[in-house]
């Protein structure tokens, strides 16, 4: 009785784990997705780069507002960051154009 | 069901070494149909020990003997509750507990990034079931927790008295959650130094890993330290014990990390330093994990001994080994994008910060191993103990306790001098204030060190308050909210930065705790007769009467103390020390009731400023001819009835035999009895401890601190887009109307810009009107930071 349980167990972890390796799509040749791959990557890089430079300008605007930074400082920084977060988001717009060619 | 345990773990090896095989090979060739196959052999290696794991916890439950490990380590008078905490009590159930919780976790990661980062999480697959394989060959091929026995005992050898402690439950779960959690951001380095991607994104993925394990890991580091309090019957809750640093070096590993990562995620600093923390944090709990089960060191924990040494270095060096190699070759792309702007910023108190922290892991790490390396020179083992380790922590935490205050209030990137004065006036002044008051009404100008720790314990304390008070005060000057609403909603709204000042709070409060218990308190070792007493602190202990219990679990030797001050009664404090039955024969009859394995219930009456805790020591040497002379008799009692017995059937002989068991039970009684009958002087160990239960608040506000951080926040981008394409731009729930309209307002202001400021201002106008086509004006959030 274990045994043939055990041998069910195995049967359903062979069946699960290569499951992948059955489906139809598993044959198509890996150089065409490398390129899908490589530019997914680089957008997934700018959107954690986009989600970071929202954080940091709402950290300098709760700084400002909490007495941290002065009045000018904080034109300066915020102006810098805004700066920052466009050219990630041109940036993102150009990746997500490339993608979608 | 051991046949189907051991399959299990076999099946769980193959599979780990199939899909870290899988994992690789499609990371390389580019098949996503490998890393997928890798990617379900995490899940399936979760399943197969979720069922592994089930299996001996229902041995253990059901107290099956057959098991040689529950054998070992659960008896049938083993509470329910003690029973389920044994499976880990054991090297094999710990291995098992260990690969079950990776493999929990490793699925838990490669569910959230299924759709993210593929070609670092192969890598991180890879190193994840790597780590998964590792673990499941040491249950297979070293400590197999379903080995049995074809005559299983009728009775097991019971837990070890020491692990008879309700925090034992969860202690050590806690430190293999935060270990195994660790190894999440290993492997997620791993695949970015690997795949050469190594800016921001592996860092947001798994900093919720990082903080996870931080925050297991200091609530087991407590639990341990608590147990050690109550249970060890030294006073202390911290004795620089090998094992305890093993969970405290990776533990301030993290908490290095936790805050360095915000450095690389605003600026693009100190990759390379992260990398090499996260790296370190992973190796660290890899060896702490070693110094638990291989007994290398001398350790309060010597219940963890074995001999997994060999496999654990090999392990260790080639975490270390690949890790420096992967750092060292991708240096130019770790290479930092910024640098920083002023000492006189945030990302200058971090850099500092996380410097203090990694000369603790060094020193901790170099005392604790002082004794290895002196012996590996030398020839000679060398003890090491607290006081090798104070001369550098306590400077050390001193310092970090300044910086903890002072980050908070500094702001990224530069400060000038005037805001610098208005950040710092309040909390200089508390914490000068408190070092005047404590100068002038206390004696703590005798230990510098604690008066200096708390002075800065007012000052962080006093930012924190400040911080809280001005993100109050700006969110009320919005919203008009009620002062408990708009802090809720501050928190809420920005739970990392105010989880974090909260834990500030709380490592304060707890090392004031720890600096006022070890500086200023009172023992005292004496020897009392029923009706003496002791003064500890002006306080006057009287041992009033002693006790005694017997039971087929355990004998209980104790004593009643009443405590009292300037002749009023504080408390009364009973205290116990348990001796459990030894199963060697050879001590006699009687002798292994009195011999075996012992432990203590202290008194303890805590209180906010002070506590007052006692063990009793009771020496047992006056009972000792009576008990000798008890095994004579019952030896040669047991000779005789055996010679009767011998031969009947194993339930005939046990019924025969009942009866000389009941005169040895009234034999051991009316020993125990003896030592209220005739009772003579005692040892107690009597402490009068201030500020300790500061510790465990301390404590309690860092786990919730720690809580609020973790607690999981929506994307900023998509929340925006889906505030403003819901409809017009009307204030978000628990926002003024004015925050509604943030996208005006930022336009406007970048309007203002251009007008003052020229093209770069235009820029920014050119990006708010760009962020509100594209993202709902998600860039605009700074508006509504409060």
């Amino acid at each position: 009785m274990e045994f043939l349980i055990v041998l069910l167990i195995l049967t359903l972890v062979v069946l699960v784990v290569t499951a992948p390796l059955r489906r139809p799509e598993a044959a198509a040749p890996a150089r065409a997705r490398d390129g899908g791959a490589r530019s997914r990557a680089r957008l997934e890089e700018l959107e954690a780069a986009r989600e970071a430079k929202y954080r940091e300008i709402r950290d300098a605007d709760l700084d400002h507002r909490t007495g941290k930074l002065s009045d000018a400082d904080y034109e300066t920084l915020d102006r810098s960051l805004r700066a920052e977060a466009v050219a990630i988001l041109r940036e993102l717009d150009r990746a997500r154009a490339g993608a979608a060619t | 069901m051991a046949l189907i345990g051991r399959a299990l773990l076999i099946l769980g090896l193959l599979v780990a070494v199939y899909g870290s095989g899988a994992s690789l090979y499609g990371a390389r060739s580019g098949r996503r149909e490998w890393v997928d196959s890798g990617r379900r052999s995490v899940y399936a290696l979760a399943a197969l020990m979720t069922a592994a794991f089930a299996i001996l916890e229902a041995a253990f439950l059901r107290s099956d003997f057959s098991y040689t490990v529950v054998a070992a380590h659960s008896s049938t008078t083993t509470p329910t509750f003690y029973k389920a905490a044994a499976a880990w009590s054991s090297q094999e159930g710990s291995l098992l507990l260990w690969v079950w919780l990776l493999s929990l976790w490793s699925s838990l990661v490669l569910v959230l990034t299924r759709r993210r980062m593929p070609d670092i999480a192969s890598y991180a697959t890879a190193v994840l079931l790597g780590f998964g394989g590792f673990f499941t060959a040491m249950t297979v091929f070293f400590a197999n927790p379903f080995a049995t026995t074809a005559t299983p005992p009728a009775e097991g050898a019971g837990l070890d008295p020491l692990l008879l402690h309700p925090s034992m439950m969860i202690h050590p779960p806690m430190l293999y959650s935060g270990y195994t959690l660790l190894t999440v951001p290993f492997a997620f380095a791993i695949g970015a130094l690997v795949t050469g991607r190594l800016s921001s994104d592996w860092i947001a993925v798994t900093r919720r890993f990082a903080l996870a394990a931080w925050l297991f890991l200091g609530i087991g580091v407590v639990l341990g330290a608590r147990w050690s309090y109550t249970e060890l019957g030294w006073g202390g809750y911290w004795a620089w014990d090998p094992v305890e640093n093993a969970a405290l070096m990776p533990w301030l590993c993290t908490t290095a990390f936790i805050h360095s990562i915000m450095i690389q995620e605003k600026r693009g600093m100190l990759k390379v330093w992260n990398a090499s923390l996260v790296l370190a944090s992973g190796t660290l709990a890899i060896l702490g994990t070693f110094l638990v089960r291989s007994g290398i060191l001398d350790s309060i924990h010597a219940f963890g001994a074995s001999t997994l040494g060999v496999p654990f270095v090999l392990l260790i060096a080639a975490m270390v080994i690949g890790g420096i190699g992967l750092v060292i070759w991708r240096r130019e792309e770790l290479r930092t994008e910024a640098r920083i702007d002023s000492l006189l910023s945030r990302e200058a108190v971090f850099l500092l910060q996380n410097l203090v922290l990694v000369a603790m892991v060094f020193v901790i790490f170099w005392v604790t191993f002082f004794p290895l390396i002196s012996e590996a020179l030398t020839g000679t083992k060398v003890s090491v103990g607290p006081p090798a380790f104070r001369p550098f922590i306590v400077p050390l935490a001193l310092v970090l306790v300044a910086l903890s205050g002072i980050g908070p209030i500094i702001a990224w990137r530069r400060v000038t001098v005037a805001n610098l004065r208005r950040s710092f006036t309040f909390p200089a002044l508390a914490g000068g204030l408190t070092l005047l008051v404590l100068l002038v009404a206390s004696g703590a100008a005798a230990r510098p060190f604690a008066l200096i720790m708390f002075a800065l314990a007012a000052f962080v304390l006093a930012t924190v308050a400040q911080e809280l008070w001005r993100g109050v005060t700006a969110r009320r000057a919005i919203s008009g909210e009620a002062v408990p609403l708009a802090l809720a909603q501050l928190v809420r709204r920005n739970r990392r930065r105010y989880g974090g000042y909260i834990v500030h709070a709380g490592l304060a409060v707890l090392l004031v705790g720890v600096a006022g218990s070890s500086s200023f308190q009172h023992s005292r070792d004496v020897m009392l007769r029923p009706g003496q007493s002791a003064i500890v602190d002006g306080y006057q202990i009287r041992y009033v009467r002693p006790t005694a219990a017997a039971s087929a679990q355990k004998l209980s030797f104790g004593g009643v103390l009443d405590v009292s001050k300037a002749g009023h009664h504080v408390t009364t404090l009973t205290t116990t020390r348990g001796f459990y039955p030894a199963q060697d024969i050879s001590l006699g009859e009687l002798g292994r009731f009195f011999n075996g394995q012992s432990d203590s219930d202290v008194g303890l009456q805590a209180g906010l400023t002070r506590d007052i805790w006692t063990v009793v020591n009771p020496d047992l040497t006056p009972l000792q001819p009576l008990i000798s002379q008890g095994d004579r008799v019952f030896g040669a009692a047991m000779v005789q009835a055996m010679r009767t017995v011998g031969r009947l059937p194993l339930a005939q002989a046990q019924q025969a035999l009942a009866p000389l068991w009941r005169e040895r039970d009234q034999a051991i009684s009316e020993l125990a009895a003896r030592f209220v009958t005739h009772p003579w002087a005692v040892n107690f160990l009597l402490i009068v401890s201030p500020l300790v239960s500061w510790i465990w608040i301390g404590a309690i506000i860092i786990a919730a601190g720690g809580l609020i951080a973790l607690w999981p926040v929506r994307a900023l981008a998509p929340r925006r887009a889906r505030s403003y394409a819901a409809g017009p731009p009307v204030a978000p729930a628990g926002l003024h109307p004015r925050e509604g309209t943030g996208a005006l307002v930022a336009r406007e202001s970048a309007g203002a810009l251009a007008a003052r400021e020229g093209t770069e201002a235009l820029a920014a106008r050119e990006s708010a009107g760009a962020l509100a086509a594209r993202e709902g004006t998600g860039a605009l959030a700074a508006r509504e930071s409060v």
